[in-house]
């Protein structure tokens, strides 16, 4: 049973001189998490905003929790939550005052929205600061916040757009808390991200976008056997580069790769590999600044599936849409 | 549609609950139209000779009543592309609430915080020498009249605020076009001394006609040049009356749909 089902998204914007959805299709399998991983500019928050309802497609269809999108948006607003990249909450009241008034704007009784603003607090570990205006929030209480409010009403369907963007290390690991007990209770969720790490660690399954198009889809650790085994990468001083590209080239089977003082390459026979290389630096007498062997990451997997790094691709247009960055 | 109104109560309620949170909005939005009272008052007050009784503190309350609820155009207006900004109009849209419940939620509150403002106002002038004449019954109608004026505008500013999404970019807007219409009018001074094309600009401005229209409520005698025998100086009351229902008949409906439109 899919929860969440997109069929050849477009959408353009600017009169079609933008492209943001390129025949998009993804879906997302009941109670399962799938992340949509890919650079700024990639379409995430459109399609995000296309399945909550927020923006129409050109052309193409949506499915949330079994209703059409387009034709039914108000039935399909009533079972899903939206944790958007901005804090959407009211910051000059305080997290209390937020979300009673999203539980009464969810039809909820008075009564009923006090007690569940409670409880939501709790459980986000926001009692203390619920009666502070919530532009006294650090970062992190400001996202638990958010996606409180848009558990209000135990969604069947959750969208998360970039819930970690702008966070410090400690504020993005409290919020993978967050979402991982999310997890458990059952909930589908649509995750966009632009760290791989995160998808890494969250979803089960993942959805690479670029330009508009899903360009691979599986498991974690389908997409990174695409890439292949581990690398060794070696960090050195500028002037040694040359001489250790040359090293690697000897050891790998592959292609080097150089990013400034970092030379790397695929290997497959392991430390065998590592020590032979840690040997033939010293015979040269080159002190490696750092070296190891390293398990492919999302990254390589976004280089060898787009041909780039994973950065911004497409441009400004699309920040119009999503309203101005803080 | 069941629930509209509850809706947009509850947005209204934010509001009240933003003013409760933060009171120097509230101080400010007040301190201003009182500001302007007491400059008006006693920089321009010994200078400008009125034939009315009083002075001229009788004739200039009702010019700064109109110019204090123009500005809830702007005030609206702002206040939408504030919350559009941050996102939070996405998070009312993701939720299952009546279409237009955000918007008409708005207005009431600005609506609210007008007849506040119409209070402390009317208290600054009462300190200062306004002493409307007509009346209980005609001075309430006047305040009505002024509430109206300013509940129609918001839906301009509703509008604009849809239109513009950039608060900074609608408070200048707001000033350009709130300036000129309240200073193009009777407002501050009479248009007799205008020359005389601007005289019919002045003529047609709603604000003219509000203020001659609270004059007349307040129970003074309204003073015109070029424009003294024409429809809109003769029949105040009626005029206004036009405009706040041609406004709202157009800009309710229009900027429901424009708010309903840039969502599904």
């Amino acid at each position: 049973m899919k929860s969440i089902i997109a069929e050849h998204l477009i959408k353009t914007y600017d009169k079609g001189a933008v492209t943001a959805l390129d025949d998009l299709s993804l879906d997302v399998a009941e109670g399962t998490v799938l992340s949509v991983l890919g650079p700024n500019g990639a379409g995430k928050t459109t399609t995000v905003r296309i399945l909550a309802t927020l923006l129409k497609p050109d052309s193409g269809n949506a499915q949330v929790a079994g209703i059409d999108v387009i034709k039914h948006p108000d039935k399909v607003r009533e079972l899903i939550g939206l944790s958007g990249q901005y804090a959407a909450v009211d910051e000059t009241l305080t997290g209390w005052d937020n979300l009673v008034m999203f539980g009464r704007l969810y039809h909820l009784g008075k009564q009923q929205s006090i007690n569940r603003a409670n409880e939501l607090l709790e459980r986000f570990s926001l009692t203390e600061s619920s009666r502070r205006p919530i532009k006294t929030y650090s970062g992190g209480m400001r996202r638990r916040l958010d996606l409180a409010a848009s558990l209000i009403v135990s969604p069947k369907v959750l969208f998360l757009d970039e819930p970690t963007a702008g966070l410090d290390p400690r504020g993005r690991m409290e919020m993978w808390g967050v979402i991982e007990e999310l997890v458990k209770g059952g909930v589908t969720i649509l995750l966009t991200t632009q760290y791989l790490e995160e998808a890494d660690q969250l979803a089960d399954e993942i959805a690479v976008i670029d330009r508009g198009m899903v360009i691979a889809r599986g498991t974690s650790d389908l997409l990174k056997r695409q890439v292949g085994g581990e690398r060794l990468e070696i960090t050195v001083e500028n002037s040694d580069v040359a001489q250790v590209q040359e090293i690697l080239a000897r050891i790998s089977a592959g292609a080097t790769h150089v990013d400034s003082r970092t030379v790397s390459a695929p290997v497959s026979t392991g430390s065998t590999a590592l020590i032979e290389a840690l040997r033939a630096l010293d015979e040269l007498g080159i002190h490696p600044l750092d070296i190891g062997l390293k398990r492919p990451s999302l990254d390589d997997v976004f280089l060898s599936l787009t041909g780039h790094v994973a950065e911004e691709s497409v441009a400004a247009p699309l920040k119009k849409k999503k309203g101005e960055r803080k | 549609m069941k629930h509209l109104l509850s809706d947009s109560f509850v947005i209204t309620k934010r509001q009240i609950l933003q003013l409760a949170r933060i009171p120097e909005l509230l101080i400010f939005s007040t301190i201003q139209p009182v500001m302007f009272v007491l400059l008006f008052r006693f920089v321009f007050g010994g200078s400008i000779s009125t034939g009315q009784p009083g002075g001229y503190v009788q004739l200039l309350m009702p010019g700064i009543f109109v110019q204090t609820v123009a500005f809830t155009l702007a005030a609206t207006a702002s206040g939408l592309a504030e919350d559009m900004k941050k996102g939070l109009i996405d998070r009312f849209r993701s939720l299952p609430i009546s279409r237009g419940a955000l918007v008409i939620g708005r207005t009431f509150g600005d609506a609210l915080l007008n007849i506040l403002v119409l209070v402390v106002m009317a208290i600054a002038g009462v300190a200062v020498g306004w002493r409307p004449t007509s009346g209980f019954m005609r001075i309430s109608l006047g305040f009505l009249f002024l509430f109206a004026f300013g509940y129609a505008l918001s839906w301009i500013g509703i509008y604009v605020g849809l239109l513009v999404q950039d608060a900074r970019v609608v408070q200048n807007v707001g000033f350009l076009v709130t300036f000129p219409m309240t200073f193009l009018s009777n407002a501050f001074a009479p248009t007799t001394g205008m020359p005389k094309a601007l005289q019919y600009v002045a003529e047609w401005n709603p604000v003219s006609s509000m203020v001659a229209a609270c004059r007349q409520l307040f129970g003074l005698k309204n003073e015109f040049g070029a424009t003294a025998t024409s429809w809109p100086s003769q029949h105040p009351l009626e005029t206004s009356l036009l405009y706040m229902i041609v406004l709202m008949a157009i800009f309710i409906p229009l900027s429901i749909r424009k708010y309903a439109n840039t969502s599904i």
